[in-house]
C-alpha cells in the first residue's frame, strides 16, 4: 500500500526523523484555521499518491491564513493524474538552502534492499539517474546487518552530501533505516531532503509504501487505507478478501484462479477482442486456491455490478482446484445471486476432475452459462458475447 | 536424469502436521515422492500415518537429517513462522529448500536469503510463494499436479503456479525432465538464471519453455544470460501484456531494474536473445512443439 505524503511524514516523526509540523485538513477553511494555528507562511500541499503535483498546480504557498484558504479552495478537486485531491497538507514554509535526495528500497534483482543518495534532489530524480548515474549512489545494504551509523556515514559520503551536515544526514538516514524495517515498508523515499540555513536537515516530503503481507504484525496499519479514493467495486471486492482490480473501458468480466494465469487471461482476451470491435477485459480478478461456492458467488457479484462488463469469462486450471468444486461453485452462485445474474457467462475448465466438472454445469443447463473448451476460443466467445451485447 | 530433485531425492515436510502440510505430503506420496518424515518442534518424537506411509515427526531439520539422510525440505509453515523454518533448513545446510508458503513479508524473504548467502548458499532455495518442483515420475516436491504431465525432454522454469499447470497440460504429450515454479514474490531463491543454467547442463533436457511476468527485470536478466550461456532451443511466454503498469511501485523502483518491467519490454529483450515468444499460452506451445518436432 502507498501512503500519502503525510502519513508518511507521521511515521517518520513517529520514528525521530525531522519533518515540518503541518496538518492535513479537507476543506478550505480548515486549511485557513492551520494556517492561524502554525502562525508562518504555510505551503498548501494536494494528498495525492502520484507524482508531478507541484507541475500540476498541487503545490502553492500562502503567506496568510488568508491565502491559505484560497489556494487550498483551488487544490482541493483538483484531478492530478487521474487522482481526485481530497485532502491538503498545510505546513510550515521553510528556507531552503539545498536539497537533497534519500531513498531506502527493494533490489529485486539482488534480493536485497538499497540505499539511494544523491546531493542533487529535489529534481527530476529519474532524469539525474539517466543522465548523470554517478551523481546517484547506490549502496546494497544487507538485510541482517542494516544500517548503523557508520553504514549512514559511508551512504552520505557516497552522495556527497556535504561535510557541514553530513553528521546530521546520517542520523537522518539511520531513523529512516528503523522506519523501513519497524514498519515493514518497501519503500521509504524522501525527495528532497533539504538542509534549512540553519543547517538543519529536514524530511519536507515522504512517500512510503508499506509491505501488505506484513500487516499481521502492524493492525494499526489498517487505519493508513483510504476507502475514498478507492473504486467502489474494489473496495467491496476487498471487504470480500477478493485479489481484484478494476481496469477501465473493459466489457469482459473475467475471473481465474492463479496471478498468472489470470493475467494471461487478460492478454488473451484483448488479442480476441481485436476481431469483436476492441473489446478488452474489465477487471483482474483471482479466486486462488480453494474456489468455494461463497467465493466463486462473491467474485461473480462483484463483476455483475460492474456496469461496463458485458459478459463474464471464468478461466478456471484445476491444479489443487477441483474443477468439479468449481462448476459446484459457479452453480451454486447462480442460485444465491438468482435475478441479479443477467449477464453471459462463459466458462471454460481444465485440470483436475474436468470430466466432473463439465457435466455439472451441462446437467445443470444454466441460460447464461457457455461451455467452451479451450482458453483461446473461450475468449474469442466472450469476446463476441460482449460485442453483440 | 532431472535438475535439482531426483528419484533419489529424500524429502521431509516442514509443517507436515498441519492441514496444508499433510494435505500435500498425501499428494507427494501418490506421485511417488520418497517422504521420510517431517518437521514440527511441539510435535517431536510423535509419528503420522500419512497416506499408509508412517512418518516420524521430528524436532528439528538437523534432526530429521541425521535419522533419515534427507536431502530436500518442503515447507508449508505459516507466514508467520516462515522465516524461522527456513532459516532452520539453512542452518542444517539441507541441499534443497522448497518454500511454498505465500505472503511471507518480503523483509522475511531479505532476511533468510541473506542469511543463506552468508551461511555459504549451501542450500538451494526454491520460492517463496511458489509450486515447487516436480520431475515427473522420479519425485514431486510441492504442489505441482502430478498427473497433469509424464516425464520427457522438456524443461519448464517458470513464475507462475498455473501457467506452469498450463504449459504442462498444453504440452503432455512430450513430457518434462522437470518442471520448477520460482513463485512470483519480488525476492526469491532460486531464479529463471540457475534454471536455465541447470537445464542447459542436464543431458535429458532437450529444449526448454520460461515463463514470465510483469515487474522487476528477471525476464530481460535472463535474455541476456540465453545469449551467452544457452545453447539449447528456448521459448518463453510473459504474462501481463494488458496489465496495468506500476500500480504500487514508486519511481525509485523503475530506476533501479533500468526497465519499465513491461510485458513488451520483457518481450523485446528475450526475442533479442533468440527465444521465441509466444502471445498467448496456446502459441507458446505451438512454438515448442514445432521445435521438439524438428529434433
Amino acid at each position: 500500500m502507498d501512503l500519502y505524503e503525510y502519513q508518511a511524514k507521521d511515521l517518520f516523526a513517529a520514528h525521530g526523523v525531522p519533518v515540518l509540523p503541518g496538518k492535513t485538513v479537507d476543506t478550505a477553511e480548515g486549511a485557513e484555521a492551520a494556517a492561524a494555528e502554525l502562525g508562518t507562511a504555510v505551503v498548501v500541499k494536494a494528498q495525492v499518491k502520484t507524482g508531478g503535483r507541484g507541475k500540476a498546480g498541487g503545490v502553492k504557498l500562502a503567506e496568510s491564513p488568508a491565502e491559505a484558504k484560497e489556494k487550498a479552495g483551488a487544490i482541493l478537486g483538483m484531478d492530478i493524474k487521474g487522482h481526485t485531491v481530497h485532502q491538503v497538507l498545510v505546513t510550515t514554509a521553510s528556507d531552503i538552502s539545498e536539497e537533497y535526495y534519500f531513498s531506502f528500497l527493494l533490489d529485486r534483482s539482488n534480493r536485497t534492499f538499497l540505499a539511494m543518495c544523491s546531493a542533487e534532489g529535489g529534481m527530476e530524480i529519474e532524469q539525474l539517474a539517466v543522465e548523470r548515474p554517478e551523481a546517484l549512489a547506490r549502496i546494497p545494504i544487507d538485510a541482517i546487518a542494516g544500517v548503523d551509523k557508520a553504514k549512514a556515514d559511508e551512504i552520505v559520503a557516497a552522495g556527497k552530501i556535504p561535510a557541514e551536515v553530513a553528521d546530521q544526514a546520517s542520523d537522518v538516514i539511520v531513523k529512516l533505516w528503523e522506519t523501513f524495517v519497524a514498519e515493514d515498508a518497501t519503500l521509504v523515499e524522501v525527495n528532497p531532503l533539504v538542509r534549512d540555513p540553519e543547517n538543519k536537515v529536514i524530511a519536507l516530503d515522504g512517500k512510503v509504501t508499506l509491505d501488505g503481507n506484513a500487516d499481521f504484525r502492524h493492525p494499526q496499519h489498517a487505519e493508513l487505507v483510504d476507502e475514498r479514493t478507492e473504486n467502489a467495486l474494489e473496495a467491496k471486492a476487498k471487504a470480500k478478501n477478493l485479489n481484484y482490480v478494476k481496469l477501465e473501458g473493459g466489457s469482459v468480466g473475467i475471473i481465474g484462479n492463479g496471478a498468472g494465469l489470470v493475467m494471461s487471461t487478460l492478454d488473451v482476451v484483448a488479442y480476441a477482442g481485436e476481431k469483436h470491435g476492441g473489446q478488452k477485459p474489465a477487471n483482474f480478478l483471482d479466486i486462488g486456491g480453494g474456489a468455494s461456492a461463497q467465493v466463486m458467488a462473491n467474485g461473480l457479484d462483484v463483476i455483475l455490478n460492474d456496469p461496463d462488463v458485458k459478459s463474464v469469462f471464468v478461466n478456471v486450471f484445476g491444479g489443487i482446484t477441483a474443477c468439479d468444486a468449481v462448476a459446484n461453485g459457479i452453480v451454486e452462485a447462480l442460485k444465491i445471486l438468482g435475478d441479479e445474474a443477467s449477464k453471459p457467462l462463459v466458462v471454460r475448465l481444465d485440470g483436475n476432475n474436468v470430466v466432473e466438472g463439465r457435466k455439472i454445469l451441462e446437467d445443470a443447463n444454466h441460460p447464461l452459462v457457455t461451455q467452451v473448451a479451450t482458453m483461446d476460443d473461450a475468449a474469442d466467445k466472450a469476446a463476441e458475447l460482449a460485442a453483440g451485447a | 536424469m532431472s535438475i535439482f530433485l531426483n528419484e533419489n531425492s529424500k524429502v521431509i515436510v516442514q509443517g507436515l502436521t498441519g492441514s496444508e502440510g499433510t494435505k500435500h505430503a498425501t499428494k507427494m506420496l501418490a506421485a511417488g515422492t520418497n517422504i521420510v518424515g517431517g518437521v514440527n518442534a511441539r510435535k517431536a518424537g510423535t509419528a503420522v500415518s500419512i497416506g499408509g506411509k508412517e512418518l516420524t515427526v521430528f524436532g528439528t531439520v538437523e534432526e530429521a537429517m541425521k535419522e533419515t539422510g534427507a536431502d530436500v525440505s518442503v515447507i508449508f509453515v505459516p507466514p508467520k513462522f516462515a522465516k524461522d523454518a527456513v532459516i532452520e533448513a539453512i542452518d542444517a545446510a539441507i541441499p534443497l529448500a522448497v518454500v511454498i508458503t505465500e505472503g511471507i513479508p518480503v523483509h522475511d524473504s531479505a532476511y533468510f536469503w541473506a542469511h543463506a548467502v552468508a551461511k555459504g548458499n549451501k542450500t538451494r532455495i526454491i520460492g517463496p510463494n511458489c509450486p515447487g518442483i516436480i520431475s515427473p515420475g522420479k519425485s514431486n516436491a510441492g504442489i505441482i499436479p502430478a498427473d497433469i504431465a509424464g516425464p520427457g525432454k522438456i524443461g519448464l522454469v517458470s513464475k507462475s503456479g498455473t501457467l506452469t499447470y498450463q504449459m504442462m497440460f498444453e504440452l503432455k504429450e512430450f513430457g518434462f525432465s522437470t518442471a520448477i515454479g520460482i513463485g512470483g514474490d519480488p525476492i526469491i531463491g532460486t531464479t529463471h538464471i540457475d534454471a536455465l543454467e541447470a537445464f542447459e547442463a542436464d543431458p535429458d533436457t532437450a529444449a526448454i519453455v520460461m515463463i514470465g511476468e510483469i515487474g522487476g527485470d528477471a525476464e530481460e536478466r535472463a535474455a541476456a544470460y540465453i545469449k551467452e550461456n544457452v545453447t539449447k532451443p528456448v521459448v518463453g511466454y510473459v504474462a501481463g501484456f494488458t496489465a496495468p503498469e506500476g500500480k504500487t511501485m514508486g519511481h525509485a523502483g523503475a530506476i533501479v531494474s533500468g526497465s519499465a518491467g513491461t510485458a513488451a519490454a520483457k518481450k523485446e529483450a528475450l526475442e533479442a536473445a533468440g527465444v521465441k515468444v509466444g502471445k498467448t499460452p496456446s502459441e507458446t506451445a505451438a512454438l515448442m512443439k514445432e521445435i521438439m518436432a524438428s529434433l
